[in-house]
């Protein structure tokens, strides 16, 4: 057995919890959970040396440690500071950080399309988000946005600078799981770009995983691209026997057709284990894979609109009150042609089309 | 006439080269630290002294050097900051051009102090031929024993070598600088760790600016309870002033902290006042991005004082009613000078100059030049005014690095201060086209609030 640690104590939003030396008041604040953990667009803690540009995870440090209580004069990047025994922090309950995030989340809407409708990450959009959470209902920019060509990074992966945010995560992840680092940053300010400098392609077993990690849809899944809005998918976690990676992921049906393969992601939005690039872009058929079953998604998602989960159909009270069933006074099915019952829509493979009804069979 | 001792010798004909410099006294503190004090007397020196650093904070120079981390077995580095980008500020280029080997004798004491073997000049690219200077100066010291092995019999060590920089101004921040340095991009690090922990290759560094430098040398030479004595209450020594605008004489100045803004300004020993009789409307004392002040606040503080060239003095009344000593580029604008166009030209700068590693400094200072833009050619609305206020505001003190508050500070004391010829800009497109606002009522005498 290791030596046991001493916990050290910190209070955020007047919640207190103990946690480990050398935690970051982020994932201090992910233990406690819902509200009180800040949003973060760049940090990954799955990523070495990400984290501290976004500045969307800003909190106040109203008293530094029970040996130094005072308070640090700035708002800190909550992902890279570590917690300080006594430590009292306050993010929500913070009129400043507030003030301070409302702020971030226009500097990173200013130059952001609104292409939203046409985008492959809406829905799951950590961007999207955020701005729901923190935005302004309209922009106060008046200005042309920034745009920039889009670049084909090998036959999976396509980048789409207009939308960037300048995480990096794509950078570190890149970096830290490929053999050599293949792109980066170019040029500076406003028009520094994630590029592989002249069109290259990115070119490795796991690169796949930076459409993963990327929080808007600036990289994006090429044999995906355009196919489906995320919302009309139903996420199911598989698993296969991958030579190459753990084989653990998601797929994403639409009736029997899989139309997308994802790493897992736990409630941060961050992904369990990196996959291959076979089982993300290769094994579209459901027969590559071993189903256990429906992905629970957060029921704040629009993912999970419709998915009734755990819902307590209500009783019928009408019998006990009235002492027998209600009678039907007509069946629209016995007088109508134009329905038909036995058809449940919900097995449907697709949307439902008049040749279903018209008794021509589906091929 | 005040008291010089950086650039006393500057002018002796042939001063850049070893032999004169040695002849005039140089090398005398390299001698002295050497063979009579420990690195630890050289540190406490420095900290006598009071040295404040000269690359715009101010942070006291000793203090700096004693954070130092010292773990076994690890090189430590001392870096030079000559990657001076500063706008109006160009005093370490006029010290490195003239008289190099000062800078030379001062990195190798200092080196000596903080235990570095292998110490770095990291020069801004622009200055070439600065480059080509110091590489002559740190060859001729190395012939006459001043670096290498074993110097001058001490035992110590030391090699200082030259990096160009490739013209980003943002690199002159320390850790960018450091990043820089490793050849990586200029971004800046995230702190903690600070450099004195962590600093290139991830040794304990410390990166000081090349005046603060060159300042260690009359501190050893004249002991650090002499160096007190020089200047006023925190601000000990001499600074240099490069003075640069609407002046009769622009140039580096070297002043002992002791004289009054309106003496810099108009004694014939120094700026020479302002060309053509015109008056004066406002001045940056520190460097582009301390806050800019109306000729009213500059010569005399909130409280009715005169205003001096020091740390203190130009720091009175906050940033409210004050300003920043900063890195000395001092810009005077004379009546005939626009503040909007001048805000403009800054924002412009540091929106070409911020890193993009962070949102609000990439994102908010190209929206204050563009909208800043549009004030100045006629198109701007009043709202902008707010808008502008309120973009700044959202920018400082959330950014990772000090460019951000660098850049929202002079937007902020522009739009504090001459509010009035903004507003102007805005009422009067077309007339804010033909002419400018002129001196208004910025030289108007203050209200001094009486105290009983």
């Amino acid at each position: 057995m290791s030596e046991e640690k001493k916990l050290i104590k910190v209070t955020i939003d007047n919640i207190t919890v103990e946690v480990e030396p050398g935690t970051s008041i982020l994932n201090a604040a992910r233990q406690i959970g819902g509200d009180v953990a800040p949003p973060a667009m760049c940090y990954y803690s799955k990523l070495k040396g990400s984290g501290g540009k976004c500045r969307t995870c800003l909190v106040e440090v109203a008293a530094g440690s029970t040996a130094d209580p005072r308070p640090m004069p700035k708002l800190v990047a909550s992902c890279r500071t570590n917690v300080m025994d006594g430590m009292v922090v306050k993010n929500i309950t913070s009129e400043k950080v507030i003030d301070a995030r409302k702020g971030i989340v226009e500097f990173l809407l200013i130059n952001h399309p609104l292409d939203c409708p046409i985008c492959d990450q809406a829905g799951e959009c950590k961007l999207q988000d955020l701005s729901y959470d923190n935005g302004a209902p309209g922009t106060r920019y008046e200005f042309p946005r920034r745009t920039f060509e889009k670049h084909d990074l090998g036959p999976y992966i396509q980048l789409h600078m207009t939308r960037c945010i300048m995480c990096f995560r794509c950078v570190f992840t890149a970096d830290q799981l490929t053999n050599q680092r293949v792109h980066g940053i170019l040029d500076r300010g406003e028009h520094a770009e994630i590029a592989t400098y002249i069109s290259k392609s990115l070119d490795h077993d796991f690169i796949g995983n930076v459409i993963d990690v990327c929080p808007v849809g600036a990289l994006t899944d090429k044999t995906f691209r355009f196919k489906n809005r995320v919302w009309f998918l139903k996420p199911v976690d598989a698993h296969r026997d991958c030579p190459k990676c753990s084989g653990k992921v998601q797929l994403w049906f639409r009736g029997d057709e899989v139309f997308r393969v994802t790493a897992r992601k736990d409630q941060w939005g961050e992904v369990e284990d990196w996959i291959c690039n076979e089982c993300r872009f290769e094994k579209k058929k459901a027969a590559d894979w071993v189903i256990e079953g429906p992905t629970k998604v957060d029921r704040h998602s629009v993912i999970s609109a419709n998915h009734y989960v755990g819902m307590h159909k209500p009783t019928e009270i009408e019998p006990e009150v009235m002492g027998r069933n209600p009678r039907l006074l007509m069946d629209i099915h016995s007088v109508s042609e134009v329905n038909r019952p036995e058809i449940d829509l919900s097995r449907l493979p697709g949307p439902a089309h008049s040749d279903n009804f018209n008794g021509i069979e589906n091929k | 006439m005040g008291r010089k001792l950086l650039l006393e010798k500057a002018h002796v004909e042939g001063i850049r080269y070893y032999d004169t410099y040695r002849r005039e006294g140089g090398y005398r503190s390299v001698e002295k630290a050497l063979n009579t004090m420990s690195p630890e007397q050289v540190v406490d020196e420095v900290k006598k002294s009071g040295l404040r650093g000269r690359g715009g904070a101010g942070f006291p120079t000793g203090m700096k050097w004693s954070f130092i981390a010292k773990p076994e077995g690890i090189p430590r580095h001392l870096v030079c900051n000559a990657d001076e980008s500063e706008p109006g500020t160009f005093k370490d280029r006029y010290l490195m051009e003239f008289i190099p080997h000062l800078l030379i004798e001062g990195l190798i004491v200092s080196s000596y102090a903080l235990g570095s073997a292998s110490t770095y000049i990291y020069i801004r690219g622009e200055y070439a031929w600065v480059a080509d200077i110091l590489e002559q100066a740190i060859a001729e010291a190395k012939q006459n024993g001043w670096l290498g092995k074993n110097i001058q019999g001490s035992g110590f060590d030391c090699e200082i070598y030259v990096h160009r920089g490739a013209g980003a101004y943002i690199c002159g921040e320390e850790t960018a600088l450091i990043e820089s340095l490793e050849g990586k991009r200029g971004n800046p690090r995230i702190k903690p760790p600070f450099p004195a922990v962590k600093g290139a290759w991830d040794r304990p560094t410390v990166v000081n600016n090349v005046e603060s430098l060159a300042a260690v040398v009359p501190i050893i030479n004249m002991g650090g309870e002499e160096y007190v004595k020089i200047g006023m209450g925190k601000s000990t020594g001499t600074k240099l002033i490069s003075a640069c605008g609407n002046i009769n004489k622009p140039g580096v100045y070297e002043i002992d902290m002791t004289i009054s803004v309106e003496e810099f300004i108009y004694s014939d020993e120094y700026c020479g006042g302002i060309p053509n009789g015109k008056r004066l409307k406002a001045c940056i004392p520190g460097g582009s991005s301390v806050p800019i002040l109306p000729a009213n606040l500059l010569l005399k503080t909130a409280k009715g004082d005169t205003r001096m060239m020091n740390y203190e003095s130009l720091s009175d009344g906050g940033f409210a009613t004050g300003t920043m000593m900063g890195s000395g580029g001092f810009i005077v604008l004379d009546e005939d000078q626009c503040v909007v166009r001048h805000t403009m030209t800054l924002a412009r700068f540091y929106q070409h100059e911020s890193c993009g590693q962070c949102s609000p400094c990439r994102e908010g200072t190209g929206w204050m030049h563009r909208i800043l833009r549009n004030i100045e050619t006629g198109k701007g609305k009043s709202s902008d005014i707010d808008l502008l206020w309120d973009i700044q505001r959202k920018i400082e003190g959330n950014t990772i690095c000090p460019l951000g508050d660098a850049a929202a500070w002079p937007v902020a004391a522009a739009i504090r201060h001459f509010r009035d010829e903004f507003q102007w800009h805005v009422d009067h497109p077309e007339e804010s086209q033909t002419r400018n606002y002129g001196l208004a009522h910025y030289a108007d005498p203050l209200q001094v609030p009486v105290t009983a």
